[in-house]
């Protein structure tokens, strides 16, 4: 199914996405990679608060390549999610809901996704160049000594993804390849 | 014997970073475009053509195929009648790599330590691999390499006994095991032979072969393609989402190796498989 969301995710938006659906984000999302997730959880454990307000917000997983001159940002595919479990859950704890990566996910984070309703979604891994064009503002926000893993804010029109996991743990890398080669073997 | 200053050496590893990241090379295009007209599952049509959008626009544009630009491995093949004058060989490539990844809007990708991390803010050291040849030309190879594949790469020292059919297992059992994160389809590199370290690099030579060619063993021609042919029975498909195209070339290079092993290494790309060469 295809479906045109826009953000912040609210339980209620998250709830009704299902693995396989085609969604198209509009809005604010933030970016951090393995780095930026340490630095935010680490402030977390102390009880600092995050360079950004977590509630429903949407954090795509990314570390860009610099914008050349006359661009918003350079080219800005998804990188693997699963270094990022082990922060998932708690970032989840805390009110993010929305993930944007590529790649297998651990069971605990799952576990939190069904938790607290949480939804994560693919982009195109290696479709940077693609990718960039739906990103129409974007805004340093912290960590600037992390280079291309700083966390910044985005603003998107139209963002092409696919839901690879839902909030209720269906996920399409098991259902997608079950469906090809049942396909196949009929 | 003939002199060749490390500056021209510099110049065309900068042009190499900037060119491999932007172009994706020809014999990597057309197999994407085959697989796609092969493809008969819809979410991995839609999946295929974003990628060939991604690459023209890249190259329309003169930006990065993907944003992870990679560490730069560079190869040199030196002709041993070269001489090279100037300065600092490995000094000079860094350079290259520094201006190149400065110059093309390149991430920076390298950290300075692999425990205690810190990112060197220009992409340097390169990864630089020096082989000795006949001649008095020196083969410059630039291949970026991206780490959501290179992480999914294996490597694992067979008894001769397992045999070739434990070479066939592993090679699937890699492919499995990386699944929808290399971001498939991707290209795989299978060094077979030698010592442990040669068969790593054997692999990452095999991503550098164009994957239209063949081994020329046709005993290896035959195992490249059945391989192929069995990882797209897998059915992982594009992004993992299901499908026919799971990988879109496997390159097989082999050395002799000793009466009790028999190495095997796997190196995973993406479907950006990014190489460039020039000789001076």
């Amino acid at each position: 199914m295809e479906k045109h969301i826009t953000l912040p995710l609210t339980k209620e938006v998250a709830e009704t996405l299902h693995a396989g659906d085609t969604v198209y984000l509009t809005g604010t999302i933030y970016t951090s990679r393995d780095a930026g997730h340490k630095r935010m959880c680490e402030a977390l454990a102390r009880g600092e608060a995050l360079p950004f307000d977590p509630t429903d917000a949407t954090i795509y997983y990314v570390g860009p390549t610099p914008a050349k001159p006359g661009q918003v940002i350079g080219s800005a595919g998804p990188t693997t999610s699963g270094r990022m479990d082990a922060y998932a859950p708690t970032m989840m704890s805390v009110g993010a809901r929305g993930m944007i990566g590529k790649g297998a996910r651990l069971p605990e984070v799952v576990e939190a996704m069904k938790k607290y309703s949480g939804v994560y979604f693919g982009a195109i891994g290696g479709a940077g160049a693609l990718l960039a064009k739906c990103i129409k503002r974007a805004e340093l926000i912290a960590y600037e000594d992390l280079g291309a893993e700083a966390l910044r804010k985005l603003y998107v029109e139209e963002m092409p993804l696919v839901v690879i996991i839902d909030s209720q743990g269906r996920n399409l890398y098991e259902e997608g390849r079950s469906a090809y080669l049942k396909e196949k073997q009929a | 014997m003939r002199e060749i200053q490390v500056q021209q050496i510099t110049d065309v590893v900068e042009k190499l970073c900037i060119e491999a990241n932007q172009y994706l090379p020809e014999d990597v295009q057309c197999a994407i475009k085959n697989c796609r007209a092969c493809e008969d599952w819809e979410i991995a049509q839609g999946v295929l053509d974003k990628i060939i959008t991604n690459f023209e626009i890249a190259r329309e544009e003169q930006v990065p195929i993907c944003q992870d630009t990679g560490m730069a491995c560079v190869f040199l093949e030196i002709g041993q009648d070269v001489h090279i004058v100037g300065g600092n060989l490995a000094e000079a490539v860094d350079e290259g790599v520094r201006r190149g990844y400065d110059k093309g809007y390149l991430r920076k990708s390298v950290v300075k330590d692999p425990v205690r991390r810190g990112n060197t803010g220009d992409n340097t050291p390169a990864m630089l691999y020096t082989e000795i040849v006949p001649g008095e030309q020196i083969k410059i190879t630039v291949g970026p390499k991206g780490f959501g594949s290179e992480n999914m790469s294996a490597i694992r020292m067979f008894k001769p006994s397992a045999g070739l059919q434990g070479i066939k297992d592993f090679i699937l059992e890699t492919v499995e095991n990386a699944g929808p994160n290399p971001c498939p389809p991707m290209v795989v590199g299978v060094g077979i032979g030698g010592t442990f370290d040669k068969a790593a690099l054997l692999a990452k030579k095999a991503l550098m072969r164009p994957i239209d060619s063949s081994n020329e063993d046709p005993f290896y021609a035959d195992l490249e393609k059945e391989m192929l042919e069995k990882i797209n029975q897998l059915g992982i498909g594009p992004q993992g989402f299901g499908g026919k195209t799971t990988a879109i070339g496997l390159n097989i290079e082999t050395l002799p190796t000793h009466i009790a092993g028999m190495p095997c290494a796997i190196n995973i790309n993406c479907h950006v498989t990014r190489h460039k060469t020039e000789v001076i």
